[in-house]
């Protein structure tokens, strides 16, 4: 029956077909056991009656979207899905891998109801600016809590071992028991390799583009070989950077740099390129020399592509001083944290880790799009 | 009816002299001008006319510097066209307003002055009067893509005109514009010219725009790239769209067209 509620939603985007999904999910919870023990009897009590009680509440909110609708309602179908979502998680916290079809069958309706409330929320009809701005951060930031349920649930509920996949509620705590840890892979990895291997291969990739944009026989003997260059694996560098610069984090820097440098190199040049002939002929006939072309004309001109790379860069500057932490470091540092929790078969170390580059690399991310909107807000991919 | 007192008594400003252009192309050379000859007096208002390949962007590229001629002379106030670019003796008009999307309006009429290094009660005294020239006083702080097309190419003549030039070059830089807004700028063109007396060369493919605008017309001939036929208008200077209607206007424009028509035949043959 859960299958078949599965399938009537799929194909039911329609709203009368979702409310025949939940009549038959909240069939499938009478019906059905939420859970049993290893000898046999079912287990039932007071949450699964809270459960009930909350989702026939959404039921009786589904019936109103039917007669009229209205912000209230929306907002009193996230509460219920809310308090669902917290029920599930206490049972399932309470009967780890032993949770029967009953319960599945709320997760399914659990997830029916928010996907029916992102729906409603993304039709809501506001003008404010503010607001507008805030359901469009509400909807991602619900879309990323219930993928963690999910997760959660899933994984308490089937009893994954910790080792393959441990629960996001593992995880949470041992990122927040291991904070000092964290802060010190940090500051190595990410504020020393990452930031001055960041600084440096952008920097030396925007000098190197206009070098070769002005001399034509650096064009045709170094880019070729910048090509070859970005083309080395980092798994074979990064131990022969660490070789060259030692084991604390200038080794890392270096493979940053090697990698963050050429793409930074060809946007830079291509964008140096990007004027056409009129522009270039306009700076002629005001009789402009280089340098005012160059920085009057051209280096604006360029600006989106220098963004592209900076963009491209955060992300890989942060993989790159990872992994080369793989090949010799001190005890510290992200990549050398993740290589020696998993040989401990400390999982959940390895997923606090992960989400700290998670973080910090959407953050770099995200400030520098930040910036190339300040500085690029008159291309028209920005000013929209 | 300055041209009446005789243009001969005017400073010579454009003189061509047997010039010709051949580009080297992978298809074999090409033609673009072949033996010109034209003198151009100052504050004339001189339209080229002909079909697509005749050479008329050609040859106001060569007066500009923008292209160097393979035969011939040419001179400009007087000097080469690279000694008069390099004094920044003449204002350009693209066909494109080609502003700078990450400028303001003023800051884009700026541009030339902040490369000839004027100061900067000097910057804002030219991108205010130049500014109310084309009538374009109060969009100082706009972008270009807040603004119309039309208003984008005055733009770009007010940037022209700040350099303070004698001579002002356009090509074609109403081409990609309405009817009635090109209508609109004609008149406009006209005004400031008799304001600014200035010498303008003006590359057009529009029969009524070169005769309702020049003193002087010049017919040209593609492949190759030749003069067919100068035609001195006898209009009076200060015109109204109205003067399309005469039957002098007619006249010259007749003449044009005659023109334009060997030209075409000589394609077609």
């Amino acid at each position: 029956m859960t299958s078949a509620s599965l399938t009537l939603s799929a194909r039911g985007v329609a709203g009368t077909q979702r409310f025949l999904a939940y009549a038959i999910t909240i069939a499938a919870l009478f019906a059905l056991p939420l859970a049993s023990h290893a000898d046999g009897p079912v287990v039932a009590g007071m949450s699964q009656l809270l459960l009930g009680a909350a989702l026939l509440a959404g039921i009786g909110l589904l019936i109103g979207f039917g007669v009229q609708g209205g912000r209230l309602l929306d907002l009193m179908l996230l509460a219920v899905s809310g308090v669902t979502a917290i029920l599930l998680l206490r049972f399932v916290a309470a009967y780890p891998g032993t949770v029967k079809g009953g319960f599945w069958a709320l997760v399914v309706a659990l997830w029916l109801s928010s996907w029916l409330f992102v729906e409603r929320l993304s039709a809501w009809d506001v003008t404010d600016r503010a607001a507008k701005r805030a359901i469009g951060l509400a909807i991602p930031l619900l879309f990323g809590v219930w993928v963690l349920v999910l997760w959660e649930l899933l994984v308490t509920g089937f009893g994954v071992p910790k080792i393959l996949l441990p629960a996001p509620s593992d995880i949470g705590l041992r990122f927040a028991s291991s904070i000092p840890t964290l802060w010190a892979d940090f500051r190595q990895t990410f504020l020393k390799a990452v930031l001055i291997g960041y600084a440096i291969g952008c920097g030396a990739g925007f000098v190197t583009a206009i070098l070769v944009d002005k001399v034509d026989f650096l064009r045709r003997g170094l880019l070729p070989i910048g090509n070859l260059v970005s083309a080395l694996p980092i798994i074979g560098i990064a131990p022969i950077m660490v070789m060259w610069f030692g084991f604390d984090w200038p080794s890392k820097a270096a493979v940053v740099i090697i990698m963050t440098f050429f793409p930074m190199l060809v946007n830079t040049v291509t964008g140096l390129a990007s004027a056409d002939r009129i522009q270039h002929d306009l700076m002629r006939t005001y009789a402009a020399n280089y340098w005012q072309t160059l920085v009057k004309m051209r280096l604006p001109m360029a600006l989106p592509f220098i963004f592209n790379a900076l963009k491209i860069n955060s992300t890989l500057a942060l993989i790159g001083a990872i992994v080369a932490e793989f090949f010799g470091t001190p005890i510290v540092g992200m990549g050398f944290r993740i290589s020696t929790e998993v040989g401990r078969l400390n999982v959940d170390m390895v997923w606090a880790e992960i989400a700290v580059a998670a973080l910090a690399g959407s953050a770099f991310y995200g400030l520098v799009t930040l910036l190339e909107r300040v500085f690029t807000f008159w291309h028209p991919s920005v000013r929209g | 009816m300055l041209n009446e007192q005789g243009p001969q008594k005017a400073r010579s400003v454009i003189d061509i002299r047997g010039l010709s252009l051949t580009f080297e192309t992978n298809d074999g050379p090409v033609h673009a001008l072949s033996n010109v000859d034209l003198d151009i007096r100052e504050g004339e208002f001189v339209s080229f006319i002909g079909p697509s390949g005749c050479g008329k962007t050609t040859l106001l590229r060569v007066i500009a510097d923008l292209e160097k001629p393979t035969g011939g002379e040419i001179t400009v106030n007087g000097v080469t066209p690279e000694e008069a670019r390099l004094a920044r003796a003449y204002g350009y008009v693209f066909q494109s307003s080609a502003l700078y999307p990450w400028r303001t309006i003023a800051d884009n009429v700026a541009l030339p002055l902040e490369i000839m290094g004027l100061s900067a009660s000097e910057r804002k005294e030219r991108i205010a009067r130049n500014l109310d020239l084309v009538n374009l006083g109060g969009f100082e702080r706009k972008y270009p893509w807040q603004l119309s097309g039309g208003m984008q190419q005055r733009a770009s003549i007010a940037r022209a005109l700040a350099v303070e030039p004698h001579l002002l070059l356009m090509d074609e830089p109403f081409g990609a514009l309405d009817e009635i807004v090109r209508d609109h700028l004609n008149e406009q063109l006209l005004k400031l010219w008799a304001k600014t007396d200035k010498t303008v060369v003006f590359v057009t493919h529009s029969i009524p725009e070169a005769v309702f605008l020049s003193t002087k017309i010049v017919v040209l001939f593609p492949r190759p790239g030749r003069i067919y036929d100068v035609i001195e208008s006898d209009l009076p200077r200060d015109r109204t769209l109205d003067i399309r209607e005469t039957p002098e206007f007619l006249k010259i424009a007749h003449r044009v067209r005659e023109g334009l028509r060997a030209g075409h035949s000589y394609e077609d043959s």
